[in-house]
């Protein structure tokens, strides 16, 4: 296979993950922040958004001050953002149509129908209702091309590349809602028990939709630390670390086996999920729940940084 | 203007020609909201297919439909074994004479082809002088133009031997009717043209360098994304089952090429190249092509890569070359042209010229590099200013330009907004020659000039296209 068709699906799978995640981030950034203001403590919630998606430089170059209309409009619409849902869609479309010939006819028809259908509503501004609506929209393309990979690809490298496209940046999306907000869930804020950090630790569920499985995994009420354990070592949760270091391992494995070769992907994923399974919460927070978010987004920028050299340059 | 063109259905006397009687019999009872939603559903397929073609300079509409009619054009089983003995004929004939152009060059020594127009020929490749190509076979995949002007007469209009376009909507117009019209079909016994990729990679297979495995590697070479024809290069290295690289994808190490893939380096032994030689190797043609692979000249040199078409093909299809092939035909194969030349002037000739300044308002002008439609003269249609501004035009550099009478050509029934009505046509088929023979799979594509009265069909001037059925008995 080409490399720069197996780099395409990386990315092409990549920005659709993105996109998603955008979307759900905005979403419970909505939710939190029309909260009544006795909840509201003094975050301010947009700005966390911002910090989330990792634009921050971008975004504050362009607006003073982090609001639902700044935030929205560049996260979702801005065509200077090169990480916005519109861009991430528009990009993702350009590297399908690159890679046509790979990718099954209902992936590209919910690439090229999302893409046709955000050139519509690009110039308009959505609010209210109609946000929400689009919001939900975005989601449901990602489930779509997820699902229509899922149940049409053979597979062979081709879906391996693009379902590790997907799984890196799965796994960067959660470290980086869990980077923002890890000090929600560190005990000393915890036993405040404040009505805000209640929410808090809602969005930060509903940011990964994880509301209902938090409840059918732990069967009680919701406390920072269970959430943690969670997002990262739980790998039954399918944005966990945990989760998608096993799916980078068993796909790296394959391409392994395919080409009849082991390299430092392999070797850089098995050890990522080794420690991650070793890993007790307790351990985790005891050494510092920050350092090892941190760690963990470098290694996972190794692990992609070591794909491309092995594959995809 | 030309007299009423022929109709290929509907004879001036208002009898149906034998091979349309079905058909026409089903447009007759076929209410016309069937007609209006089927091609509804034929954009939609379009559309969903993805079939565009981008316009150079139309910023606006980056990525177009070609318009396509639902009415198939429909050609007799007679006609067509003309056709195909005519196309065999005539692609042989350019093989030969691009070989001898490069090789001995005995048909400038016998005084038939004007030297000049071979030497000052922009696509002529002095690199390929004294170089055969693998198997001496130049053109490989031909696309000769062909207007029909009456019941027995077919013309060549054109032949193109660079890297002609159009073959995927000869093979996606067929499935799209035969979702639309089952029932058509069932009444018609169509030849298919399906087997094309097939047709197309044993071609490409058979042209492999002699040193290469015996399973050869071909890919597909494209521009990119933003060319106009990458939708049919995607579809054909889809259909073929190869590769479709870019140049970046390709590097030449010790004069083999190599494509970069996630196993490492593999070998490549044909390249169906949808390039124009002048940006194929940034080392020997235009230095900043980044389209190309630097050093694939020297591989190809060494024998060690088959490119198709082979290099320097240009110097036969322009349209002052045109104008010598009946001649060509007959210095090589020794036998009279079976498709015939429209009678042309060539302008760089001065009794031509003055013929051809006294009459623009009834000629066609044509200027002798141009392609895709632009830069022509209908005449019979043309304004005062665009007639002045072409004999300004002609004077300046006679040289460029080649006229010839404005054909009447065929039309076929066209749906349009007004309803079924006839719309002139020409017909592209495509000729594949490998070492192991030629082959034409029956059909082409037949492109139509919508608007009424028109007579330019190329898509960047608003042509559509139709479905061609070769009737099989």
């Amino acid at each position: 296979m080409l490399s720069r068709t197996a780099d395409n699906l990386f990315w092409l799978s990549r920005y659709i993950e993105r996109a998603e995640a955008l979307a759900r981030i905005l979403e419970a950034t909505q939710r939190l922040a029309s909260l009544p203001a006795a909840y509201g403590g003094k975050t301010n919630e947009w700005e966390s958004a911002v910090a989330t998606a990792g634009c921050a430089e971008g975004f504050y170059a362009k607006h003073g001050e982090a609001d639902h209309d700044s935030v929205v409009a560049y996260l979702a619409f801005d065509r200077d953002n090169p990480s916005s849902i519109l861009n991430c869609f528009e990009t993702a479309r350009h590297n399908a149509r690159s890679v046509r010939t790979a990718l099954t006819i209902e992936m590209w028809e919910t690439i090229n129908g999302a893409w046709i259908e955000l050139r519509r509503l690009a110039d308009r501004r959505l609010a209210g209702e109609e946000l929400t609506r689009f919001l939900g929209w975005v989601k449901e393309i990602g489930l779509r091309f997820d699902g229509s990979a899922t149940r049409t690809m053979l597979r062979n490298d081709i879906y391996d590349f693009s379902r590790i496209g997907m799984l890196l940046e799965r796994a960067d999306n959660t470290a980086r809602i869990l980077d923002v907000k890890y000090h929600l869930l560190l005990p000393e804020q915890g036993e405040v028990g404040g009505g805000l950090d209640y929410y808090q630790w809602q969005a930060i569920l509903r940011a990964v939709s994880a509301v209902t499985s938090y409840h059918w995994v732990y069967r009680e009420s919701v406390k920072p630390w269970l959430i943690a354990d969670l997002l990262i070592l739980n790998d039954q949760m399918p944005r966990s670390f945990a989760a998608c270091y096993g799916e980078l391992v068993r796909h790296l494995d394959q391409l392994a086996r395919a080409y009849g070769r082991q390299g430092p992907a392999q070797r850089l994923a098995r050890s990522c999920r080794a420690r991650l399974e070793n890993a007790d919460i307790r351990d985790v927070f005891q050494r510092g729940l920050h350092e090892f978010i941190t760690d963990f987004i470098a290694d996972n920028n190794r692990l992609g940084a070591a794909v491309h050299e092995q594959y995809l340059a | 203007m030309p007299s009423p063109a022929f109709d290929e259905m509907t004879l001036s006397d208002g009898s149906v020609r034998p091979a349309y009687r079905k058909l026409a019999e089903w447009l007759a009872a076929a209410p016309p909201d069937l007609l209006q939603y089927r091609v509804k559903e034929a954009e939609l397929l379009f559309r969903r297919i993805g079939i565009t073609f981008a316009v150079y300079g139309d910023q606006q509409a980056q990525e177009r439909l070609i318009p396509f009619d639902i009415i198939p054009r429909i050609i007799t089983a007679d006609e067509w074994a003309t056709l195909t003995k005519g196309l065999v004929q005539r692609v042989e004939a350019l093989n030969r004479y691009i070989s001898d152009v490069y090789g001995k060059r005995e048909i400038l020594k016998a005084g038939i082809v004007p030297e000049d127009l071979v030497f000052r020929n922009e696509a002529f490749r002095p690199e390929m002088a004294g170089k055969t190509p693998p198997h001496d076979l130049w053109v490989h995949i031909a696309g000769i133009d062909v207007v029909r002007v009456d019941a027995d007469t077919f013309y060549v209009l054109e032949d193109n031997a660079r890297t002609p376009s159009g073959v995927s909507y000869m093979l996606e117009n067929r499935e799209v009717m035969i979702r639309l019209f089952p029932e058509l079909f069932s009444q018609h016994r169509v030849a298919p043209v399906e087997r094309y990729a097939d047709e197309l990679l044993a071609t490409l297979r058979s042209l492999a360098p002699r040193t290469s495995s015996a399973e050869p590697v071909v890919v597909l070479l494209t521009p990119g994304v933003y060319n106009s024809a990458y939708y049919e290069h995607s579809f054909l290295a889809d259909k073929l089952g190869i590769e479709l690289v870019e140049g970046r994808d390709l590097f030449v190490r010790d004069e083999v090429v190599y494509m970069r893939t996630t196993e490492g380096p593999q070998r490549v032994d044909v390249i169906y190249r949808r390039i124009d030689d002048e940006f194929l190797d940034p080392l020997v043609f235009r230095p900043d092509s980044a389209l190309g692979v630097p050093g694939l000249m020297s591989a190809y040199h060494a024998g060690n890569v088959t490119l198709t078409n082979a290099i320097g093909t240009g110097v036969a299809d322009d349209k002052a070359i045109y104008s010598y092939m009946p001649e060509i035909i007959r210095f090589y194969l020794g036998s009279e042209p079976i498709l015939k030349n429209v009678p042309t002037y060539r302008c760089r000739e001065p009794e031509a010229l003055s013929y051809v300044l006294d009459h623009l308002d009834e000629l066609v002008v044509k200027e002798v590099h141009g392609s895709g439609g632009y830069g022509m003269l209908v005449g019979p249609h043309a304004s005062k200013e665009q007639i002045e501004l072409f004999r300004a035009k002609l004077k300046a550099s006679p040289a460029g330009f080649i006229a010839q009478p404005t054909l009447a050509l065929s039309t076929c029934p066209t749906y349009v907004a007004s309803g079924v009505s006839p719309r002139h046509v020409d017909l592209r088929p495509f000729v594949l020659t490998g070492s192991n023979g030629v082959r034409i799979v029956p059909g082409g594509l037949t492109r139509v000039a919508m608007r009424e009265g028109s007579l330019v069909v190329n898509s960047s001037q608003g042509g559509g296209t139709k479905d061609t059925w070769v009737l099989d008995e």
